[in-house]
């Protein structure tokens, strides 16, 4: 029987494929064994698992480095698990006719506790690796289907409790066509990924791990959140036909290649991307983004075991911007904490990250650290237009002593007679409720505003982006939001410097009349979303925006607001 | 029973992939290996006893071999130490 489910619609397109379904158990949830342990049969199924770990691991490592990426992390699960020390202790429980799976477990136990106590951090991070090999371990002597996501059937719909980053990583995404998932919401990090490769996304789909089954047919809709089970072949139909529409449209961006970004009465915005990593800048350029206007630092200090040097963040910047071929770079200086959470930096753990200790505040702190990205920064400035971008910033003295240690360091490669540019423009994201209420005082220390849609967001209403409970009030359509938006804008006009925007609001089509008419000089977008951009830019005059935005303006409630806006756009 | 006083060279110690390459190599000896540092004594053909330990840059650590073959075990450790373990 065909049903019907429905989610959060978080990345737009239509497809329909067939599910697979991933269920992930706790490793520590084991049901207890009571059959007597024959050791000659459990340590015969242990080497089994340990030859079957290694190979699979093996695969992905290779995948991995295929990418790009590196499969180091995972090249070391496979040593670790064949220590041989490791593999006595694992060998001698059995002999004592304990369990394989019990076995594993206390053996692997054992080395994450040593490793967390350690007063190293890399030792420290070394535990978080051995709870990855015991709960894979155990999935395999379970016989129970481990999470390989790297060798898919073509039109495969992937259904899962929650997308994690190592998931992720060694995904076949080229035969993924949906994500469905149990959690996450709008700007969770599988969607923006899904956003990103162009993959239709529905998430906060409750129950669909039971309620769809491995080889199910499933149809999805990324944009309205629905998800239907086992459609009838009028439905089959009406979704391939939203995917061939889908097509259409892009058929029609397509037009917008190569075009300025400008309004319907001639006024010239700048339209850029956001990034990810210098590999992103081939991205952005194809889908003709005019500059980048977020390069989020964060991704080259993650995923690694100790900081990168001025060398590697050297050789990455000096990359992306000689990618850019003389279009502007403004790259964001490190921004972890938060959601962003990076081992070896020995943070603690906090009540309430996204009010503590990070981006700004870390580097303010630990100089060292600061230091070495802005030298990296600086070096890189000699081979084309790169502006720095402080995040998280609440006050004046947060710009004037990042600008200071940015001078000390200028100082330096001066002495050392390294190129840099001397007038480098110093920018910063406005993403804070205190940021936007002193706009006018940050906006005369600064040389450009970009504003951070998805922080400021959820920093003026108090919700957490990543809660769907909350979610309903984690809106830019919030009057008190878009009253900031206008404001920081105004400010920026005043003082003479341009305002940027880089957060998801950037690309929203019911919002770019209201940014048209507050004056937005910049939109920075995802790659994809460059062309759509531009074509909805490309419709408005300023007059009929001002209308528009007095209008939405005036109004009282979110829902009003975004209902009006439905309306006329 | 051989043995040698050597300082840790590269910048992160024996962290995982030095270690494991350490571990792997010391493997192939049929003598026994151990590495004392902070006045334990550490099986070196074993990467988790290794990583355990939390050698660090800088540290004084002594490799002692003792068994078949423990000359050329010990050179090769010694070798790997000093050279910064491939890093």
């Amino acid at each position: 029987m065909s049903h019907m489910l429905k989610g959060i619609g978080a990345s737009r397109g239509a497809a329909v494929g067939t599910a697979l379904v991933i269920k992930e158990r706790p490793a520590d949830v084991q049901e207890k064994r009571t059959d007597p342990i024959d050791p000659k049969t459990e340590l015969a199924g242990f080497e089994n698992a340990v030859q079957t770990f290694c190979a699979k691991t093996e695969k992905m490592a290779q995948k991995l480095d295929e990418t790009g990426a590196s499969g180091e992390i995972l090249r070391g699960h496979i040593l670790m698990l064949k220590d041989p020390f490791m593999l006595s202790q694992i060998t001698e429980q059995i002999q004592n006719k304990i369990s394989a799976v019990d076995a594993v477990t206390a053996t692997c136990n054992m080395f994450a506790e040593i490793f967390a106590a350690a007063d190293d951090e890399l030792t420290r991070q070394r535990a978080a690796d051995v709870q990855d090999i015991k709960t894979r371990l155990i999935h395999i002597l379970n016989g129970e289907e481990e999470t390989d996501l790297s060798d898919l059937p073509e039109n495969t719909v992937l259904v899962v409790g929650e997308l994690t980053p190592s998931m992720t990583a060694g995904m076949d995404s080229a035969h993924v066509c949906a994500i469905v998932t149990e959690k996450g919401g709008k700007t969770s990090h599988c969607a923006i990924l899904a956003r990103a490769m162009r993959i239709p996304a529905v998430l906060s789909a409750a129950g669909v791990t039971e309620s769809i089954q491995t080889g199910d047919l499933v149809a999805v809709n990324g944009g309205t959140g629905e998800v239907q089970i086992a459609p009838d072949a009028q439905t089959v139909a009406a979704f391939e036909k939203l995917k061939a529409e889908f097509a259409e449209k892009e058929a029609v961006l397509q037009q917008f290649k190569g075009k300025p970004t400008v309004t319907a009465d001639g006024k010239v915005k700048e339209l850029f991307a956001n990034i990810g990593s210098d590999r992103d800048v081939q991205e952005a350029m194809e889908n003709d983004a005019e500059g980048i206007g977020l390069f989020r630092t964060e991704f080259l200090f993650m995923d690694r075991n100790a900081l990168p040097t001025e060398e590697e963040q050297f050789s990455a910047y000096r990359a992306a911007v000689t990618g850019l071929k003389g279009k502007p770079l403004i790259i964001r200086t490190l921004d972890i904490g938060g959601d962003k959470e990076i081992p070896y930096l020995g943070l603690k753990k906090e009540e309430n990250p996204f009010l503590g200790f990070r981006a700004v505040r870390y580097c303010l702190q630990n100089t060292d650290v600061f230091k070495t990205q802005l030298r990296a920064i600086l070096r890189a400035s000699a081979f084309g237009d790169i502006r720095i971008m402080l995040p998280l910033v609440t006050c004046v003295e947060e710009v004037e002593n990042a600008k200071a240690l940015l001078h000390a360091v200028q100082e330096e490669l001066i002495a050392e007679k390294i190129e840099f540019n001397k007038e480098i423009p110093i920018g910063v994201m406005i993403e804070t409720p205190a940021a936007c209420l002193i706009a006018d005082l940050l906006s005369r220390q600064v040389d450009f505003f970009s504003i951070g849609t998805n922080d400021l967001t959820q920093y003026i209403m108090a919700a957490d982006r990543g809660n769907a409970d909350v979610e309903y009030l984690y809106s830019v359509y919030q009057p008190a939001v878009l009253r900031g938006i206008q404001h920081i804008i105004a400010c920026a006009k005043e003082a003479g410097i341009p305002a940027g925007m880089c957060g998801e609001a950037a690309a929203d089509p019911y919002l770019i009349p209201l940014l048209v008419a507050f004056g937005l000089d910049e939109f920075s977008v995802s790659s994809n979303a460059v062309l759509e951009v531009r074509e909805q830019i490309s419709r408005w005059t300023v007059d009929a925006a001002h209308e528009i935005a007095d209008k939405a303006l005036a109004l009282q409630t979110e829902q009003q607001v975004r209902e009006y806006l439905k309306t006329v756009v | 029973m051989v043995s040698k006083q050597v300082t840790v060279v590269n910048a992160q110690g024996f962290h995982m992939r030095p270690a494991g390459v350490f571990a792997g190599e010391m493997g192939k000896f049929p003598c026994d290996i151990n590495i004392i540092f902070n006045g334990k004594s550490v099986n070196a053909k074993s990467l988790m006893n290794i990583i355990a330990a939390c050698i660090k840059c800088g540290s004084e650590i002594e490799i002692v071999c003792d068994g078949e073959q423990e000359e050329e075990a010990l050179a090769k450790a010694v070798e790997m130490v000093e050279s910064g373990l491939g890093e």
